[in-house]
C-alpha cells in the first residue's frame, strides 16, 4: 500500500503551487474577478502552457493520462487558491463529454483547442425544475430534416458567458426524467435564438441562465448517438464531482489553516484565543473533518482511476460528494465562527473560501441527493 | 400548570392581531416577503405608526412613554409582530441606550433624549466593539480627555450597524488608564455630526454594506454628554447587554420562516417528479427544526412566567440567544438547500428597491444563500455564543 504521489503528480502540484505563489494572490483574484471577462485570459494562456490544460484527458486523445487522481493533486491547490479560471467547465465538463461522446472527428477538431487554451465552452445541462437528477431534461431536440430544433431554458451555465461553443442537453424522445431519449448537442453561442443572461455567482465565477428558443443546428452537431448520452454524462459528472470534491478538500484545508494561524495572533482577554480549551477542541474537530473529507476523496479518485464497474465506481463518488457536505459545513461554519465578525468581511479571504465551498456543497447533488444515489446503486 | 391565556389576555390578542393586519402597511409587508430591505423612511414611518398607537415602546415604564403591559401582554405583542412580519424597531435607541439613559442619565438628558427616541426622530447607533476589543469589550482603547467643559475623543469603533443612517451614537470611552480596566471606562453620547467623526463602510460576505468602522479624530464633546458617573460606563453597559439578550429567541420569526419553508418545499421540484415536501431527507429536517422551534416556544415561555411573578431575567436568557440563532442559522440552511443551483447567483441588489437588472431564479430563491451568508453574525453579535455559554458556566453551572 502506497499512498505517496508519484513524481509526476509531485512536479503538477509544485506546477501549481509555483504559479499561485507568484502569480494568483487575494488581491489579484479579487481584481481579476473584477474585470468584464471574470477572469484572466493571460492565466488561461499560461495554464496550456504548463500542460494543465491536457491533465483531463488520456493519452489517446492527446492528454497528460486522463487520471482523476492526477486531477485531485491539482484541483486541491486550486481550492486553496479560489483560482475562478474555467477549468471545470471547459477543461473538465465540456472537456470530458466530448472525449466521452463524440466522434473522433469531433474530437480531433475540439480537444487540441481545448488543450492549446484556444476554446472556451460551457454545458448547460441543469434546468429549473431538473434539481441534481441528470435524467431530468425537458429541453427538446426535434429532428427536422438536416436539423435539430432545440428549444428550453438551462440555468447555472457555468463560462455561460465566455464560452464559444455551448454543449446543450436536450431530449430527443421520451418522458422528462427517461433515461432514454437524451442528446448532447454543439452549439455556437451566437446562433439565432440563444439568449444569455449572465450573473456572477456567490463564489466569484460568471454563469449564465440561457434560452433556446427555435435554435436550429445541424444533426451533425450532435455527439454521440440520438438518445444515448446519459451514461456518459454521468461519467463526466462524477469524475467534475471528484475534482471538485478535491477542491473543497483544499479549500476547507487552507480555512483550517487560517483559522489556527489567526486563533495565536487574536489576543482577548490577554491571551491568544486559541488558547481556550472551548476553541481548541472544535479546531480539533476542524482538523479530524478535513482528514476524512482528504480520504474519501482519495477513494473516490482511485476508484474511479480503478477497474471497478461503473456501479462501483458512482457510488464511491456519491460516497466521497455526501461525506464532504458534511465537512464542508463543519468546516466553513466554524472557521467563521471562530474568526468572528472579521470572518464575514468581503475583505479576507476566509468569507470568499467559505462561499465557494458553500456553492461546492450544492454542485452536482448535495449530501442528502448523494446518500440517496448511494443508497440505490 | 397552564400554559392558556387568560380571557383578557386572548382579547388583546385579537386586538393586537387586527392592527397588525390593519396598520401594518402592505407594501411594506411585500417587501419584507420578498427579502427587500426597507429604506430608513419605511422603518421610521412603521415607528411612528406605533406610536400614534401608543405602542411603540412596550419595554419603557409608563413614565416615559411605556405601554404598562405584563410580561405575557408584551409577549403577545411581540409574538404578533413577529408573526406579519413587521419588524422590530431598530434596538440602539429604543431597547439599548434609552434604558441606560432611563436608569443612569439626569433629568435633563432623560428629556432631551427620551422623547426623540420614543417618536423615532432621532436614529441611534452603537460605538461599543472596537479592533482589538471584541469578546474583551472591556480592554477597549478609544480614549475622551477631559479638556475644560469638553471631552476629547480619539480612536476608533467597529461593527457598528447603519452608523451611516444615524444622527447619534453612544460609546464606551476609556477615561482612565491606570486602574483596573473595566474601571476606567465612561459612558459617552456623540453626535455624528461633530467634525472629526467619520465612517467607513465595512462590506459583509453577502455584497451589503451594512456595518461601519467608525472614526474619531479629535472630537469635542460637551461634558454633559456624559451618562452617569465617569468611570462607571462599564457597570452601565452590562444592564444593556442583559437588554440586548431580550426578545432574541425570534421565535415568532422562526414561525413564519417555517411556514416559507413549507410553502416553498412544496412548490419546489425534487428532480424526479414530486415536490421536497415529500423529499424524505428534507421533510425530516424540517420536522427537525419545527420541533426545536417548540422547545425553543416553551423554554421562552418559561422564563416568560417567571418574568410575570417578577423574578429578574436571567441567565436563561443566554439560552434562548444560542438556541434561537442557532436554530435561525440551520432554517437557513434549509432554505439554501430547498434553492439549491437557484441560490448561486450573486446580485445583492437583486432585492433592493428600484433593481434595474434581469431578477434570476423563481421568487426569493436568489436571497437564500446571501442570507444563509449574512447569518453567520447571528452568533457573532449581541454576545457570541461562546460567551453564552461561558455565562451558563459561570452563573448557572457554578463551573
Amino acid at each position: 500500500m502506497d499512498f505517496s504521489y508519484s513524481e509526476e503528480q509531485q512536479m503538477l502540484q509544485e506546477s501549481v503551487q509555483k504559479f499561485v505563489h507568484k502569480n494568483y494572490d487575494f488581491d489579484t483574484r479579487k481584481k481579476i474577478m473584477a474585470s468584464a471577462a471574470g477572469y484572466s485570459a493571460a492565466n488561461w494562456q499560461l495554464f496550456a502552457e504548463l500542460g494543465w490544460l491536457t491533465v483531463p484527458f488520456n493519452e489517446a486523445d492527446g492528454g497528460f493520462g486522463g487520471r482523476a487522481v492526477d486531477l485531485m493533486v491539482m484541483m486541491e491547490e486550486f481550492g486553496k487558491a479560489m483560482l475562478v479560471e474555467p477549468f471545470l467547465p471547459t477543461a473538465i465538463l465540456c472537456g470530458c463529454l466530448i472525449s466521452e461522446l463524440g466522434s473522433s472527428a469531433q474530437k480531433s477538431a475540439l480537444l487540441p483547442q481545448i488543450m492549446g487554451g484556444e476554446l472556451q465552452l460551457a454545458l448547460a445541462y441543469a434546468e429549473a425544475g431538473s434539481r441534481f437528477n441528470l435524467a431530468n431534461v425537458t429541453t427538446t431536440a426535434v429532428r427536422k430534416g438536416d436539423e435539430v430544433i432545440l428549444d428550453g431554458t438551462k440555468i447555472l451555465v457555468l463560462n455561460g458567458p465566455a464560452a464559444q461553443h455551448l454543449l446543450v442537453t436536450a431530449r430527443e424522445s421520451g418522458a422528462a426524467t427517461a433515461a432514454q431519449g437524451i442528446s448532447v448537442f454543439l452549439v455556437d453561442s451566437k446562433t439565432a435564438g440563444v439568449s444569455m443572461t449572465r450573473y456572477p455567482t456567490v463564489d466569484g465565477r460568471q454563469a449564465a441562465q440561457i434560452q433556446f428558443k427555435t435554435v436550429r443546428v445541424p444533426v451533425a452537431s450532435r455527439l454521440g448517438a440520438a438518445g444515448a448520452a446519459l451514461d456518459g454524462l454521468n461519467v463526466v459528472i462524477d469524475r467534475a464531482t471528484v475534482a471538485v470534491s478535491a477542491e473543497a478538500v483544499g479549500a476547507l484545508e487552507a480555512l483550517l489553516r487560517k483559522t489556527v494561524e489567526y486563533s495565536k495572533t487574536r489576543k482577548q482577554f490577554d491571551v491568544p484565543i486559541g488558547s481556550f480549551q472551548a476553541l481548541q477542541h472544535r479546531m480539533a474537530d476542524m482538523f479530524i473533518e478535513c482528514q476524512l473529507a482528504r480520504s474519501i476523496v482519495l477513494r473516490a479518485a482511485m476508484i474511479l482511476d480503478s477497474k471497478d464497474s461503473a456501479q462501483e465506481k458512482s457510488k464511491a463518488v456519491s460516497a466521497a460528494k455526501c461525506r464532504i457536505g458534511k465537512a464542508i459545513k463543519k468546516v466553513s461554519q466554524e472557521a467563521i465562527q471562530i474568526h468572528g465578525g472579521i470572518g464575514m468581511t468581503d475583505e479576507l479571504d476566509v468569507a470568499h473560501l467559505f462561499k465557494r465551498v458553500t456553492a461546492i456543497d450544492l454542485l452536482f447533488g448535495n449530501g442528502d441527493f448523494h446518500a440517496a444515489r448511494f443508497a440505490s446503486l | 400548570m397552564n400554559a392558556e391565556f387568560t380571557a383578557e389576555e386572548i382579547v388583546f390578542q385579537k386586538d393586537v392581531r387586527e392592527f397588525m393586519q390593519n396598520e401594518f402597511p402592505a407594501a411594506m409587508k411585500q417587501k419584507i416577503d420578498a427579502n427587500i430591505r426597507l429604506s430608513k423612511a419605511e422603518t421610521v414611518r412603521w415607528q411612528k405608526i406605533l406610536y400614534q398607537k401608543g405602542w411603540a415602546a412596550p419595554n419603557w415604564p409608563v413614565e416615559h412613554g411605556g405601554t404598562g403591559w405584563t410580561a405575557t401582554e408584551k409577549y403577545i405583542f411581540a409574538t404578533e409582530m413577529g408573526l406579519v412580519g413587521a419588524p422590530e424597531p431598530v434596538p440602539f435607541g429604543m431597547k439599548m441606550v434609552a434604558p441606560v439613559i432611563m436608569a443612569y442619565g439626569s433629568a435633563e438628558q432623560k428629556q432631551r433624549f427620551l422623547p426623540d427616541i420614543l417618536e423615532s426622530n432621532v436614529w441611534w447607533c452603537q460605538g461599543y466593539s472596537e479592533p482589538n476589543s471584541g469578546s474583551d469589550l472591556a480592554s477597549l482603547k478609544t480614549t475622551a480627555i477631559r479638556d475644560g467643559d469638553h471631552y476629547v475623543v480619539n480612536g476608533s469603533k467597529t461593527w457598528n450597524t447603519y452608523g451611516q443612517f444615524a444622527d447619534w451614537i453612544f460609546c464606551l470611552v476609556r477615561t482612565d488608564n491606570t486602574v483596573k480596566k473595566q474601571e476606567g471606562i465612561s459612558f459617552l453620547l456623540i453626535d455624528m455630526k461633530t467634525p472629526g467623526v467619520s465612517l467607513k463602510p465595512i462590506v459583509l460576505l453577502d455584497g451589503h454594506p451594512e456595518v461601519n468602522e467608525v472614526f474619531f479624530d479629535d472630537v469635542r464633546v460637551p461634558v454633559n454628554n456624559l451618562i452617569g458617573a465617569e468611570n462607571k460606563g462599564w457597570t452601565y453597559a452590562k444592564v444593556l447587554l442583559t437588554h440586548e439578550r431580550t426578545n432574541i429567541a425570534g421565535v415568532p420569526r422562526g414561525k413564519r420562516r417555517l411556514l416559507a419553508l413549507q410553502r416553498i418545499a412544496a412548490n419546489t421540484d425534487d428532480g424526479f417528479g414530486g415536490s421536497m415536501a415529500n423529499h424524505s431527507g428534507f421533510k425530516h429536517k424540517l420536522a427537525r427544526a419545527e420541533i426545536e422551534l417548540m422547545a425553543l416556544e416553551y423554554a421562552e415561555l418559561r422564563t416568560l412566567a417567571a418574568l410575570s411573578v417578577g423574578k429578574a431575567p436571567g441567565p436563561e436568557s443566554s439560552i434562548l440567544k444560542i438556541v434561537g440563532t442557532e436554530l435561525a442559522q440551520s432554517m437557513d440552511e434549509l432554505f439554501v438547500e430547498l434553492a439549491a443551483y437557484h441560490s448561486l447567483p450573486f446580485l445583492p441588489d437583486q432585492f433592493e428597491e428600484g433593481f434595474q437588472g434581469v431578477h434570476i431564479g423563481p421568487g426569493n430563491s436568489a436571497a437564500a444563500a446571501l442570507t444563509y451568508f449574512n447569518n453567520r453574525k447571528l452568533t457573532i453579535f449581541g454576545g457570541s455564543n461562546e460567551v453564552q455559554r461561558n455565562i451558563i458556566c459561570k452563573a448557572v453551572l457554578g463551573l
